[in-house]
Formats: C-alpha cells, sequence, structure tokens
C-alpha cells in the first residue's frame, strides 16, 4: 500500500515563494504541506539558511515557517500526476501520493548555460552552482576563479568567493556597458537594491569588474579565453564560473496543464493558473528575484487559502516589483555572439555527448531527438533545452513523465489504466 | 564543526558534517566525477541536482548526485564511473 498524505493546499518547492506561500495558508487556517526535493527549505538563495543563520529576510521567513502549522515534507520529489491535483511523488527511494484541495507551484529557477568550446571540462561551473556548493561546504580557498557570466547574481557570487579566500582576478558580465549603466539608472527608484550591490561590489573591490566581456573557449583544465568582440585574452584559473541569469522551472506546471506563454507561467491578479486550484508563485511565472516571489508566494498563499480580500492588498506591491523585473531581464538579456562561439564539435547535449554538428540535419526538436538523443538523457532536457531555444529557436516540446529520474518501485505505483 | 569519516575510493577522509558529497569530492581535488558517454571526466555544474553531471557510487548504489547528498559516517563513494 503506497502511503498517502492529505492537505487542504499543498505548495511545491521550499524556496521564498513556497515558504511565502505555505506561512501565509497555514495562518489563514488550512492545512498546509510544504514539499522539496532537498533537506532543507530555502531554495537555492537561503541554502544553508535557518531561523538562527543567513540573511535578517530569510532567518525571519524560516523562523515564521518552523512556527506555523505548515508541514514540510523534504527529500521529496514530483514524479507525476495521477489525478486532479493528486501527485505521485517519491521519498528516498519510496513512493508518496500527495492529495490536495489545491496546489501552489513555486518551482523555482534553474541556471541559464550555453555551450561553448570547453564548457563540459570538469572545472567549468555554473556561477548560482559555485554558489550552492560553497553553500553545501566546498572551501574554494586560494583557487583561482574567473566569473564570466550575466546577471545580478555575478555580484553576490564574487562577493561570497572573495569572503571565502577565492583568488577572484576578474568578473565578467556580458552585457554591454550601456545596457547595464542603463539599468543601474533606472533602478532610482530600488535604492534598496543599488545599496545591495554597492555593499556586494564592497567585498571584491581589488577584482576586475567588466562589461561586454565573454568566455568563448575554455582551455584544458587551466585557463579562459575571454573577448570583447574586437580582442582576446588569455585568464588562467582553477574554476571558470559561466552561466548566463536563470530560466525557469517550468516541467511541473506544464505537467499539470497550466499555460505557458513566453517562458513564463499565466496567472491571473491573484496568482491563479489557468487550471482550477492550481496556483504558480515567485520565478517559474517570470524572472524577477526574491522580493518578487516572496509577494507572489503571499498572494498565492492567502488565495490558496481562501483569503481572497488580503492577497488582494497585495497586488500593488507586486506592481512595483514587476517592474524593476521587466528592466532586469531586459538588460541581462545573453547576447547574440554566445551563440557564435558553438563549433560543429562543441557538445550541446552533455548527458549524451550529442555535438552540435549532429544536430544540423534536424528542423526541429523532436527530429533531433530521434536522430541523436538530444535532450533524452538524465537531466531530460533541463540543461540543453533552454540552449537549444537561444542557439536554434527550438522551443521545447510537451513535458512527458516521470518527471526525474526514478526507481521501478516508484513508477509501478502509477495507475494501471496509465498505461504503465 | 564536527568531522565525520567517509571513504573516497578506497581512501579514508574527514568530511564535515552537514556537507554535501560533491562539496567533499571538490576539496579533496577530484573535480572529475564521473565518465562521460564518450569517456570524458565531468564534475558538477549546477550543484543544485538538474543536471545530473556530478553523479557517484554511493555505498553501491550507482547514480546518486553528488551534490544532494549530505555526508554521513562510514558512507563509501566511488567517483569514474
Amino acid at each position: 500500500m503506497v502511503e498517502t498524505l492529505r492537505a487542504e493546499v499543498t505548495v511545491v518547492g521550499a524556496g521564498p515563494a513556497g515558504i511565502a506561500a505555505a506561512c501565509r495558508a497555514a495562518e489563514a487556517g488550512r492545512r498546509v504541506l510544504l514539499l522539496d526535493e532537498n533537506p532543507r527549505a530555502g531554495g537555492q538563495i537561503w541554502r544553508g539558511a535557518d531561523r538562527r543563520r543567513g540573511s535578517a529576510v530569510a532567518r525571519r521567513w524560516l523562523a515564521r515557517l518552523a512556527d506555523s502549522s505548515a508541514r514540510l515534507v523534504d527529500t521529496t520529489a514530483v514524479v507525476d500526476l495521477l489525478g486532479d491535483r493528486v501527485l505521485l511523488t517519491e521519498r528516498q527511494g519510496e513512493a508518496l501520493v500527495v492529495e490536495s484541495e489545491r496546489l501552489v507551484i513555486a518551482s523555482g529557477a534553474r541556471e541559464l548555460f550555453l555551450p561553448f568550446p570547453g564548457w563540459t571540462l570538469p572545472n567549468v561551473l555554473g556561477v548560482g552552482g559555485a554558489q550552492a556548493l560553497l553553500k553545501s561546504g566546498a572551501s574554494f580557498r586560494r583557487r583561482t576563479v574567473v566569473i564570466a557570466g550575466s546577471g545580478p547574481l555575478l555580484l553576490p557570487v564574487a562577493a561570497a568567493l572573495a569572503g571565502a579566500g577565492a583568488r577572484l582576478p576578474l568578473v565578467a558580465e556580458q552585457a554591454p556597458h550601456a545596457r547595464v549603466r542603463r539599468f543601474a539608472l533606472s533602478c532610482w527608484r530600488f535604492p534598496e537594491k543599488l545599496l545591495e550591490a554597492a555593499r556586494y561590489r564592497a567585498a571584491f573591490l581589488s577584482t576586475a569588474l567588466r562589461t561586454g566581456v565573454w568566455a568563448v573557449a575554455a582551455r584544458g583544465v587551466e585557463a579562459v579565453a575571454l573577448t570583447d568582440g574586437r580582442r582576446r585574452r588569455i585568464e588562467p584559473c582553477d574554476f571558470l564560473l559561466a552561466s548566463y541569469g536563470l530560466v525557469p522551472n517550468l516541467e511541473l506546471p506544464r505537467l499539470l496543464g497550466c499555460a505557458v506563454a513566453g517562458e513564463r507561467v499565466t496567472v491571473d491578479d491573484l496568482q491563479l493558473t489557468t487550471v482550477d486550484n492550481v496556483y504558480c508563485a515567485g520565478e517559474p511565472t517570470g524572472i524577477g528575484g526574491l522580493e518578487l516571489a516572496l509577494v507572489e508566494g503571499e498572494i498565492a498563499g492567502l488565495a490558496a487559502g481562501g483569503a481572497d480580500r488580503e492577497a488582494a492588498a497585495l497586488i500593488g506591491r507586486r506592481r512595483r516589483l514587476e517592474r524593476f523585473q521587466a528592466a532586469l531581464n531586459s538588460a541581462f538579456a545573453p547576447r547574440r555572439e554566445l551563440a557564435e562561439r558553438v563549433e560543429a564539435e562543441t557538445t550541446i547535449c552533455r548527458c549524451e555527448d550529442v555535438v552540435s554538428r549532429r544536430l544540423d540535419p534536424a528542423g526541429s526538436l523532436r527530429q533531433a531527438k530521434l536522430a541523436t538523443r538530444v535532450g533524452m538523457g538524465p537531466c531530460q532536457g533541463r540543461v540543453c533545452g533552454p540552449a537549444l531555444v537561444f542557439l536554434r529557436g527550438w522551443e521545447s516540446d510537451r513535458v512527458r513523465p516521470p518527471l526525474r529520474v526514478s526507481t521501478l518501485g516508484v513508477l509501478a505505483s502509477r495507475k494501471p489504466q496509465d498505461g504503465n | 564543526m564536527t568531522r565525520i569519516p567517509i571513504v573516497i575510493d578506497g581512501q579514508t577522509v574527514e568530511a564535515e558534517r552537514g556537507s554535501t558529497v560533491a562539496a567533499v569530492l571538490l576539496d579533496t581535488g577530484i573535480w572529475g566525477f564521473r565518465s562521460s558517454v564518450q569517456n570524458e571526466p565531468r564534475g558538477p555544474v549546477c550543484g543544485m541536482g538538474i543536471c545530473f553531471e556530478c553523479r557517484v557510487t554511493i555505498d553501491g548504489v550507482h547514480h546518486r548526485r553528488a551534490c544532494m547528498e549530505l555526508c554521513r559516517a562510514g558512507m563509501e563513494i566511488e567517483t569514474g564511473g
């Protein structure tokens, strides 16, 4: 018999949006479950934080969650959908079914990785990837780390690595100087963001910070070649961090049948998706950062908890933050030159080792999958999928269960009429 | 900080409790965690369980994501699979 949990509101994803949603729904008197794949709540941004450690806002929300009646179900990943709002999940190799009246999807985001020669070398990591490893106990002390990526994440990661004793010769932002400057000027409405950026920058002042510079190739395991579009330079390093901002995790909302437009889940003013009783909050509705994720989570949690009036009172705050989101996304959009780095023999799909040349005869992702197995390995296209949208305009096709690599025992708990 | 013994490719090393296997492998100087389909060395990329590049064998179980596993005393880890 498969273990089943029931709740009035189930929140999937225990990052800031999910924590805010779970707190608000629980405080509205609902029976709430909060699922996350990780051993602890906090998501990527609050990884390693608890009610005593981490930023003030992280500590406040994690304490609020711990004091609420919401129950955290950790190390639990959603594998499939068994019926309306009935989730099949995997917890430590065992199947766990979660049934609820309402769902809040707060599945967060992952980094955008774009292929270039040498990006598969074992010392080339994501910018957020390095931060996650640092927060998970890796030291980076006395390692030389070049950061060549994009977006506001570069600053806190550079600051954290400098604080951890890494050597940082260069932090390179691919966005052109004019775009970054325009963005910074548009931030006058958000002085707290500028202050935060300045505080991070102060932590690695001896490092060169360049805009309009990107990695063109990683060499061996000892250096990276960079360019500003005119001249090339070689920078020796132990680690290269190369990723280009965030892309939302849309697999679960897609599996649930939620409409997605322009790579974001469509929601109404109260974060309700196009599917009855399914809400969505945070990065899946558009990359917008911590504050926006929190307010969206609060709105979704209140609305799912039946407190629509209180939820509506927060819409104004969300609108203000959405302006910041729009400016952010246009400022740090990846430049086209990043696509020109790909050579015939550059690996595109890391799971199946499919190189660019082998994709040329295909006209769509579907054809390419049939011919090469691109995007069909263990990550199921989570890395190369968004890259192929950027490189070839190949939109991801529909999501197929299981969402995660799972055990046969777990998959066997799917209903027989599913044909499995 | 509590330190606990874990075994990496037959060698016992001390790991900080609460660290992930990926973090400890990197600190031990192991960057290639596994071999790809074409036999290239690969290591962690996303650090958050998405990319599956950091897979290792833990206590005989293949394909465990090193970035998602907290170190436990006596844990046996094999890389290069």
